[in-house]
This record gives C-alpha cells, sequence and structure tokens, in this order.
C-alpha cells in the first residue's frame, strides 16, 4: 500500500510541476464541445437534447488523448523496469499510474463539464447529474485507456491505436452515462444508471489491472 | 425472383467478393512465402531434408 | 482441447494440415454446391420476408463465425499466454483478418437485407451495432498483433486484448441491446423468425457448414503461411 501512494504522489507531483499537459487535455475538452453548437446551430432545443452525449463524447475523447504518455515516460526512462523489479505487485503500480491519471483528468473534466452544460442549456439537476455520472463513469475511462496503454507500449502509431483499442471497449460507460442524464426527462430512475456506471467501474477495476500488469510485463521484457 | 432481386444478388456479390478476394489472397500469399522458402532451400522441414540427402 | 495439443508444434501442424486440406477444400466447394443451389433455387420464399430470406442464408451463418471466430481467438490468447504455444500465436495472427472478413460480409449482407425490409441500409439494430463493435474489435486486434517490431510483442499484446474482449463482449451486447431499446421504437420486423420452417433450416444448415468448412480451411492455409513466413525471418536473421 505504502508502494501504491508512493507511486501515486510521484505521478502527481510530475503532473504538478508540469501543468501545462493537464491543461491543454481541458483546453481540447472545452474547444472540441463548443464545436458542436458551431457546427449544429444554436437552437436551444436541440443542443439540450445532444448535451448529454456531446459531453460524454468529448470528456471520453479528452482522456484517451493523455494516455499515451501514462506508461510511455516510465518505459523509455527505465523507471518500468525498477517497477518490474519491486517487490511489491506489479497490479497494484498500474492501478497507482491509472489512479493518477483520473485525479488529473476525470475530476477536472467532471468539473468542467457543468460549465459546459450550462452553455447547451442543461437544467440544474440535468447539471448535478452529469458531473455524477463523470465522475463515476471516468475511472473507467482511466482503467480501459490505461490497459490500451500498456497494450501499445513501444507499438509503432501508439497514439491511433489506443483509441481504435479503447474506445469500443468504453461503449458500455458512454451509453450508461450519457443516458443517465436522459433520465431526467423521462422520469426513469437516475440512481438506477449510477449503480450500473459503478458497476461497469468495479469490473475494470476487476479485471483491468491483472490484464495491465500482463502486458507491462511482456513490454519489459 | 422479386424486385428485391438486386439486393439478394448485391449481397451474393459481396460474399463471393470479400470471402473469395481472401481464399485468393491467402493462396497467393502462401505460394509466394514458399516459393522464397524454396529460393533459400528451406522447402522442406528439418527432418525430411535430412532423409533425402 | 486436450488432444489438439499435438498440433501445438509447428512441424507436425503442417503435416497434419497438408493431409486434410485436399479433402477439406473438396469438402468446402461441394459444400457451398449444395448450399447455393438450396439457396438460390430450391427453397420457397418465406411467409413474412418474401425472396430476401435468401440473403439471411449467407448473414446468418457470417454472423456466427464472425463470433465463434472471436471466441477461438480469446482461446488462442490464453493458449499463448498460459501455455506459451508457439503455434497458438501464429494462428491468432492467422485468423484474426478471417473473422474480421466474416464480420464484414455479416454487416454488408445486413444492410443490404434491411434496406428493402426496414428501408433503410444502416437502422440502429441492436444486432447491427454489436456487429460493428465487434468488427472494431477485430480492426484493434489485427492493428495491435502488427504494430510491434517485434511480431512476438504483437502477438502477446493481442492475446491479452482478446481475452480482455471476450469479457467485454456480453457487457457491450447487453448495453447495446439496452440502449436500443431506449432509443428505437419497436423494430418493424426482426432479424430472427421466431420459428424456423423445415423448408428454410436446410438451405441455412448447407450454408452454415459450408462457411464453417471456408472458415477452417482460411485459418489452415494462412496459419501454414505465418510457419513459413517465421521460418523465413528466422532463416534470414542467422543468414
Amino acid at each position: 500500500m505504502t508502494g501504491f501512494l508512493a507511486l501515486l504522489s510521484r505521478d502527481l507531483r510530475l503532473v504538478w510541476r508540469r501543468p501545462g499537459d493537464v491543461a491543454v487535455v481541458l483546453a481540447f475538452f472545452v474547444v472540441a464541445t463548443v464545436l458542436f453548437p458551431l457546427g449544429i446551430g444554436p437552437q436551444a432545443n436541440i443542443l439540450a437534447r445532444i448535451a448529454a452525449g456531446v459531453l460524454w463524447c468529448t470528456a471520453l475523447f479528452a482522456s484517451m488523448l493523455s494516455l499515451d504518455r501514462l506508461f510511455a515516460a516510465d518505459y523509455e526512462d527505465g523507471s518500468l523496469d525498477l517497477l518490474l523489479l519491486a517487490p511489491w505487485p506489479l497490479e497494484l503500480a498500474a492501478l497507482a499510474k491509472c489512479a493518477a491519471h483520473w485525479i488529473v483528468t476525470g475530476l477536472p473534466l467532471a468539473a468542467l463539464a457543468p460549465l459546459l452544460g450550462v452553455a447547451f442549456g442543461l437544467p440544474p439537476d440535468a447539471l448535478m447529474a452529469l458531473a455524477a455520472t463523470l465522475l463515476i463513469g471516468t475511472p473507467t475511462l482511466s482503467l480501459i485507456g490505461g490497459l490500451a496503454a500498456s497494450l501499445t507500449l513501444g507499438a509503432r502509431r501508439g497514439g491511433a491505436l489506443l483509441a481504435l483499442l479503447a474506445l469500443p471497449l468504453c461503449v458500455p460507460t458512454l451509453i450508461f452515462g450519457a443516458a443517465a442524464i436522459e433520465t431526467l426527462m423521462t422520469g426513469e430512475d437516475l440512481l438506477a444508471h449510477i449503480a450500473i456506471l459503478a458497476a461497469l467501474a468495479l469490473v475494470a477495476l476487476a479485471t483491468t489491472p491483472w490484464a495491465m500488469a500482463a502486458a507491462l510485463r511482456q513490454a519489459g521484457e | 425472383m422479386s424486385s428485391y432481386g438486386v439486393f439478394i444478388l448485391s449481397a451474393y456479390l459481396v460474399v463471393l467478393v470479400v470471402l473469395g478476394g481472401l481464399t485468393i489472397a491467402s493462396l497467393s500469399a502462401r505460394s509466394k512465402v514458399r516459393r522464397e522458402l524454396a529460393a533459400r532451400g528451406l522447402d522442406r522441414p528439418r527432418e525430411q531434408r535430412a532423409r533425402t540427402t | 482441447m486436450a488432444d489438439l495439443h499435438f498440433l501445438a508444434n509447428p512441424a507436425r501442424f503442417r503435416r497434419f494440415s497438408q493431409r486434410v486440406l485436399p479433402g477439406l477444400t473438396f469438402a468446402t466447394v461441394l459444400g457451398f454446391a449444395v448450399g447455393l443451389y438450396l439457396a438460390l433455387l430450391q427453397s420457397p420464399p418465406d411467409y413474412q420476408q418474401g425472396e430476401t430470406v435468401r440473403i439471411m442464408f449467407v448473414h446468418v451463418p457470417s454472423a456466427w463465425l464472425s463470433m465463434a471466430g472471436y471466441a477461438l481467438l480469446a482461446a488462442l490468447g490464453a493458449s499463448l499466454l498460459v501455455w506459451r504455444h508457439p503455434l497458438a500465436a501464429l494462428m491468432a495472427r492467422a485468423a484474426a483478418p478471417v473473422g474480421a472478413c466474416f464480420a464484414l460480409v455479416c454487416l454488408a449482407t445486413g444492410s443490404l437485407w434491411g434496406r428493402p425490409m426496414w428501408g433503410a441500409y444502416w437502422v440502429w439494430d441492436a444486432r447491427l451495432t454489436s456487429m460493428l463493435l465487434l468488427f472494431f474489435l477485430y480492426l484493434g486486434h489485427i492493428a495491435l498483433s502488427r504494430a510491434y517490431d517485434d511480431p512476438d510483442r504483437g502477438d502477446r499484446a493481442a492475446a491479452i486484448l482478446a481475452l480482455v474482449g471476450v469479457i467485454n463482449l456480453p457487457i457491450i451486447k447487453f448495453s447495446v441491446d439496452w440502449w436500443n431499446t431506449l432509443h428505437q421504437p419497436a423494430s418493424l420486423m426482426r432479424l430472427d423468425a421466431p420459428a424456423i420452417h423445415p423448408a428454410i433450416l436446410m438451405p441455412l444448415l448447407w450454408m452454415a457448414g459450408s462457411f464453417l468448412l471456408l472458415f477452417i480451411l482460411l485459418v489452415l492455409v494462412r496459419t501454414e503461411t505465418e510457419i513459413d513466413r517465421r521460418r523465413l525471418e528466422i532463416a534470414d536473421q542467422n543468414a
């Protein structure tokens, strides 16, 4: 556990010293989202209708954007070899890296999304729901993206390949995340959707660390 | 065939093009690799080569 | 599966494959001859779908085989990661494009069936959508296995991906089904009939059998190619 926390705080400190990396991801999220009203037109009813889906998709793209560096720096400077030799499980190390990724992208995205939702004319309860679903859904995206990052470590065309691998696996989270916000209009149970999102996150939490560790081991060989 | 004939015909044409194309590609790739192996004198497995020489 | 382990040795696999290929080729050609005769000429039009039911005879077998193909990829991935079977990697490399082509055939024929039946080439039907996602998973597997300079790394990364994908497929399928019922009014017509009449079932089974034989044939031929290609690479490295 101390190793987990040490690695987590190391990654967070690395980001803290170069805040530009996070800022670029968040700027991408804002710009990409703003393009949709420009492309579709400013009709308030259409924008409110598509807001949840648009914000979820752009959040998904934004979190993919920063993932290709998740393990790459450690792979290049040899830190990964030390993690492989460390006396504590590699699964925990992979989990710590994903947790750090979530703290620096998932959390700010969830915080920023309601502000953009206002621009799409979402009502206050939908804004709350948007933030809540992103908060619970983005850990799944970080875990699946982390898996794709570990699989493409050292590959040619890493970044585009990463998105090709991760996006189909993110479909369930996207579907339930975006649909949760629509429940407020249809009068369904919001909590049920949040429970399914949490279940998806738990499945990812239970399966991806093993796969990530296996991928990192064969990358280190 | 009825007025849907176009769709049925094009569906079977798709099957022919995709699966037929894959078959031809697979067979030609195999013969190409075999030719290259033969050019290097490696066209038979080790034990057979030992027996003939 | 235990008695298939004897195939794990590439040289033995090659002898096995060369022994079965002629018969398999003959059976495949024969199967398609009978299957196509039954499907196009012999079978009656369906009372609901009319003549377009003939598209089902190629659509449904390709759907079955593309799903079975992904299960095969996952099984090969497990046998590569657990037992380090050298042949499993080569066979997965050979089988992935075959499965992807069957998925593509399934999508294209489904869309050609949808135009007369649904009035549109593409409908966000739950089955078509999950087949599209399966096709993307295949593309990811193919791209990943060929993305490394060291082929062994690509094979092992793709094996992990296949195992993760096979766990995720039911979840994706479930979520797409659910999404579809949420957004779609009830379909005009389902792709499957509730009970299949024997006159429809016979050509379907013949075509499914022929597709299966073709799938096996292609995988065997392509695996042989991969073995030879690997031998070439080793010979070039040693030279």
